[in-house]
């Protein structure tokens, strides 16, 4: 696999059908539907419990936008990911476009993949440390593979959208 | 990129809106029994603090989350409060070290708002009283 920018759009190319298919699974990780740790990771409260007027409120205005948040992130990239659909055969050596002003969008979801799993699985500090796990052997060993090579791509936008980074200073 | 168009906007609640009060002034009259045509001039006793001063106790606080990328929490940093990269970064090691940084301090209104952007890039904060 190899990962670089070309003008306006952030370029993975040789993919191999494992990888592409880890990046494919990106929105349906991301979900954290039926997994109570998960969703209370994404939707963690503002406040400590002594101030349950912030929270309540927090529930009723704030939770639902950030659902949407979260949700057209996961969907720009169901989009940018249509590039990968097709059989399995047809992945060796695709290569994965994205626009650069989906970055954050990318970012948003890798992340919330990277969390809901992490929860899902509740990894320890220690082996989220642990790059160099072999990724087969149990469906956990995948997972923390997973959230690795999710973080990896992370790594590899923020240092391409690292040139603007403020936006809303005082 | 994506952009943070949420509706909601922090309401008062009744804590803030007893703040409002207290910060509109005070006048009193010294004796408030006495007869009408013997009554003192009235003492106006300025208010000096602002609003934003009786607003004070609050708190940003970034709590530690071993899944966030560090890189990606100095960026948050710097994008929600516009800090440059080295203060950021000083943020972000000491949420890395001790657990949690206290990002910022002052108004309710623009604390809740801070709280809001950084759920909104996934980061575990919350608001706190100054205590």
């Amino acid at each position: 696999m190899e990962i670089c920018r070309r003008e306006d759009k952030l370029e993975i190319s040789e993919l191999d059908p494992f990888l592409a298919e880890l990046l494919r699974q990106i929105p349906a990780s991301a979900n954290p539907e039926g997994t109570s740790a998960a969703e209370q990771r994404l939707f963690s409260p503002p406040a400590g419990p002594r101030e349950k007027e912030i929270c309540a409120e927090w529930k009723l205005y704030v939770q639902p936008e950030l659902r949407r948040l979260f949700q057209t992130a996961t969907e720009t990239v169901a989009a940018d990911l249509e590039q990968l659909s097709g059989n399995e055969k047809t992945f060796a050596n695709r290569t994965l476009r994205i626009p650069a002003k989906h970055a954050d969008a990318w970012l948003s979801a890798l992340n919330q993949a990277r969390l809901v799993i992490a929860a899902k699985y509740n990894f320890t500090d220690g082996e989220l440390c642990d790059h160099y796990r072999s990724p087969i052997g149990s469906r956990r060993d995948l997972s923390l593979f997973q959230v690795n090579f999710y973080g990896f791509l992370q790594e590899f936008i923020l240092r391409e959208v690292s040139d603007c980074p403020e936006k809303n200073s005082d | 990129m994506l952009a943070f168009c949420m509706s909601w906007q922090p309401r008062r609640g009744s804590a803030w809106v007893a703040q409002s009060e207290r910060s509109a002034g005070k006048i009193s009259i010294s004796d408030q029994n006495a007869n009408p045509a013997t009554i003192d001039a009235p003492v106006i006793e300025k208010e000096t603090r602002s609003e934003e001063d009786l607003d004070l106790p609050w708190q940003v606080v970034v709590h530690n989350d071993p899944v966030n990328l560090m890189s990606y929490v100095t960026m948050v940093f710097q994008r929600v409060f516009g800090y440059p990269r080295e203060k950021a970064e000083r943020h972000m090691l000491e949420v890395h070290h001790k657990g949690r940084s206290i990002l910022w301090s002052g108004m309710r209104e623009r604390a809740e708002l801070y709280v809001q952007q950084l759920h909104g890039h996934l980061l575990l904060a919350t608001l706190e009283k100054v205590s």
